[in-house]
C-alpha cells in the first residue's frame, strides 16, 4: 500500500490569524479517512491548505511528490478532486456543464460516457440536466458536486462537510454513495465531518482536529469509544 | 467580498418575462407622451427615427458586449473599454488611409492587435492586483484609460480625421420604405453586429475555453478546484473584450469623425444599455441597447414637439443616458434580465 496524500507540519493563516499549526496526516491510497472538529477547528482550512487555496508552510506530498506552493490547477491536474463546503457547483451553468467542466483537464475520448455513467448514478441529474444548477434542491446540488469531482477522474477526493444543509435521509443516501463509489473505483477519499457517526461508518480511520491542532487520531473505533469523541462529537 | 448569484428560484423562463413585463411598461409609458407628436409627423417620419436608431443601436449593443463580458469575469467595469477601442480605430485607419490595407483587412488587424494588447494590459496590469479588491483596479482602468488618450492624440493629433466607411455609404445606398430612407450602412452594421453575435455564442457555449470563461464568471473557486487556470481565462476575456471593443468603435467612426476622445460618449449609451438589460446579461444587453437607441431618437426627435420638453435637445441624450442608468440601479439593480447578486461581506 502506498500513501495518496501525506501532510508533514503544515501551518496556514488568513492573513495575521493563524489557522492551522502542525498538522501532520497521511491517507493510504484506497482508504477513507474522516477529519472530525468543531466549528472553526480548521477542518475547511486543512482540505483548502492541500489544494493550495490558502497561505501555507510546511510540505504536502501527493503521491510521493511534494505539491506545497503549486499552483492549484496544477494539483488538481495530478489527481486530487475537492468538493468545496456549500456545494461548490456552477450555479449559472446547466447541470450538463456542470459536468463537462469537471472533465476540464481530461484530453481523452470517453468524458461523454462518464457523464452517463454518473447520470446513471445520480439519475435525478439526467431529469434536470438541462436546467441551471443554482435551480436545484441542496441534495441535488450536492450529488451535480460530487457528479462533477468524479469526472476528472480523480485519485484523491476531499469532501468538505457533504451533509452541511441536507434532511437526514439524503445525508445516509449520500454517505452510501460514497462507500460505493469508494468500493468501486477504489478511489481514496479524505473527509471532514461534524456528522460523526456516519463519517466514522464510512472512514477506516479519523483525526480529531481542535483549535487548529490534530488532538487525537486513530482507526475509527478507536475513536469511536474514545470518551471525548462520545461526549463532542457523538452526543452520548 | 464574495458576490454569490441568487437565482435558485428563478427558472431563466421566469426571468425572461419578469424582464419583459417591466420593459412592455417602460416602453407604453414613453409611447403615451410621444403619441401626439408621432402623429403629427406622420409614419414617415417614424419609420424614418427607428431606421436612424438602429445603426447607433447596433453600435451600442457591441460595445456594451465588451464592458458586459469583463463585468461577467471580474464584476469589474472597465473604464478603459472605450479607449481601447479608440486606440483601436485608430490603428484600423492608419493602416487602412496610411499603409493602403483594404478597410475590412484593417478592421481585422486592429481588432487582432488591440486583443494582444488587451492580453497583456490584463497580465501586466490588473493580474498582479488582489481581484477581491476592486478599487485598485477601477482606478487603473481610468489610468490606463487616460494613458491610451494622451498617446492617440500624441500620435495622431487632437483634430478630426476622417474615417473610412466599412460599407457602401454613398447617398444613393438605401432603401426606400414607405417613403423612410434605411441606408446600406445601417444593414451592415446589422448585419456585422449579427454575425458577431453567432460568433460570441458558437465561442461561448461550443468551446471548451469557452466553457471555462462560463466557470469562471459563475464560480471563481469551483474553476480553479476544477483545474481552470483563472488568469488565463481572464485574459481570454479581456483579449475578446477589447476586439469586440475595436469592431464596434471601427463600425460608428465614419458617422462620429475619429478623435482620442469619440468612444467616450458613446460607451456612456452603451453602458446605459448594459446596465438596463443587465450587466451580467449579453442578450440582455443587446435589447438593451436597442432600447436606449430607440428611445434616444425618439425623445430627441420628437421630444421638442412635447409641450413642457422645449428645451429637450439632441445634446441632452448623454443626460437621459445617465438618468436612465441611475434609474436601473436604483429600482431595478440587476436590469431587466441580469442575474440578480449579492454581495456577502
Amino acid at each position: 500500500m502506498s500513501t495518496m496524500l501525506k501532510c508533514t507540519g503544515l501551518n496556514a493563516r488568513y492573513g495575521a490569524i493563524q489557522v492551522l499549526r502542525d498538522i501532520s496526516l497521511f491517507v493510504e491510497t484506497g482508504e477513507v479517512v474522516v477529519v472530525l472538529g468543531a466549528n472553526g477547528a480548521g477542518k475547511t482550512t486543512t482540505l483548502r491548505a492541500i489544494c493550495s487555496m490558502v497561505e501555507t508552510t510546511g510540505s504536502v506530498e501527493i503521491d510521493g511528490n511534494e505539491m506545497a506552493g503549486k499552483d492549484t490547477a496544477d494539483i488538481v491536474r495530478m489527481g486530487v478532486a475537492h468538493v468545496p463546503q456549500g456545494r461548490g457547483t456552477f450555479p449559472e451553468l446547466s447541470v450538463m456543464d456542470n459536468l463537462l467542466v469537471g472533465a476540464y483537464i481530461r484530453k481523452d475520448k470517453e468524458i461523454q460516457s462518464d457523464v452517463d455513467r454518473w447520470m446513471d448514478a445520480f439519475p435525478r441529474l439526467r431529469e434536470r440536466r438541462s436546467q441551471i444548477a443554482g435551480s436545484l434542491s441542496g441534495g441535488e446540488q450536492q450529488m451535480l458536486a460530487v457528479a462533477r469531482a468524479m469526472m476528472s477522474r480523480p485519485r484523491l477526493l476531499l469532501l468538505d462537510e457533504p451533509s452541511l444543509g441536507l434532511a437526514p435521509l439524503i445525508i445516509e443516501d449520500l454517505f452510501r454513495r460514497f462507500a460505493e463509489i469508494n468500493r468501486e473505483t477504489g478511489i481514496t477519499m479524505l473527509v471532514v465531518e461534524q456528522n460523526a457517526n456516519l463519517a466514522l461508518d464510512l472512514a477506516s480511520r479519523g483525526y480529531v482536529l481542535e483549535a487548529g491542532h490534530i488532538v487525537l487520531s486513530g482507526t475509527s473505533d478507536e475513536l469511536r469509544s474514545n470518551d471525548a469523541v462520545r461526549e463532542a462529537y457523538l452526543g452520548a | 467580498m464574495t458576490a454569490i448569484s441568487m437565482n435558485a428560484q428563478k427558472s431563466i423562463l421566469t426571468k425572461l418575462r419578469s424582464g419583459s413585463a417591466v420593459l412592455a411598461i417602460a416602453a407604453a409609458v414613453i409611447m403615451v407622451f410621444l403619441i401626439p407628436p408621432v402623429i403629427d409627423g406622420g409614419l414617415k417620419l417614424f419609420l424614418q427615427r427607428v431606421f436612424d436608431s438602429l445603426n447607433n443601436g447596433a453600435v451600442y449593443a457591441v460595445t456594451a458586449i465588451a464592458l458586459v463580458l469583463i463585468f461577467k469575469a471580474t464584476t469589474l467595469i472597465n473604464f478603459a473599454g472605450a479607449n481601447i477601442s479608440m486606440f483601436g480605430a485608430y490603428i484600423c485607419w492608419w493602416l487602412s488611409t496610411s499603409i493602403g490595407v483594404p478597410i475590412w483587412g484593417a478592421i481585422v488587424i486592429a481588432m487582432l492587435v488591440m486583443a494582444a494588447a488587451g492580453a497583456g494590459i490584463e497580465r501586466v496590469l490588473i493580474r498582479p492586483f488582489d481581484p477581491t479588491d476592486h478599487l485598485p483596479v477601477v482606478l487603473i482602468t481610468f489610468g490606463l484609460a487616460a494613458i491610451l488618450e494622451a498617446f492617440a492624440g500624441g500620435i495622431w493629433g487632437l483634430e478630426f480625421h476622417k474615417f473610412p466607411s466599412p460599407f457602401p455609404a454613398d447617398p444613393k445606398d438605401r432603401y426606400t420604405i414607405a417613403g423612410a430612407f434605411l441606408r446600406w450602412e445601417t444593414i451592415g452594421t446589422l448585419v456585422a453586429m449579427g454575425v458577431m453575435l453567432v460568433f460570441l455564442f458558437l465561442l461561448l457555449n461550443k468551446t471548451k475555453v469557452g466553457l471555462s470563461f462560463r466557470a469562471v464568471s459563475s464560480n471563481v473557486e469551483s474553476a480553479r478546484l476544477v483545474g481552470v487556470r483563472t488568469g488565463r481565462t481572464l485574459q481570454f476575456g479581456w483579449a475578446l473584450a477589447s476586439a469586440l471593443g475595436v469592431l464596434g468603435a471601427t463600425l460608428v467612426a465614419k458617422q462620429t469623425n475619429l478623435e482620442p476622445a469619440f468612444m467616450a460618449k458613446l460607451t456612456i449609451f452603451a453602458f446605459a444599455a448594459a446596465t438596463l438589460g443587465g450587466l451580467d446579461s449579453i442578450g440582455g444587453s443587446v435589447i438593451g441597447a436597442f432600447i436606449v437607441a430607440v428611445v434616444q431618437s425618439m425623445i430627441t426627435g420628437y421630444g421638442q414637439e412635447v409641450a413642457g420638453l422645449g428645451w429637450l435637445k439632441s445634446n441632452f441624450a448623454l443626460v437621459l443616458a445617465f438618468v436612465l442608468i441611475l434609474v436601473v440601479l436604483l429600482f431595478k439593480p440587476a436590469g431587466l434580465y441580469g442575474t440578480r447578486r449579492i454581495e456577502r461581506v
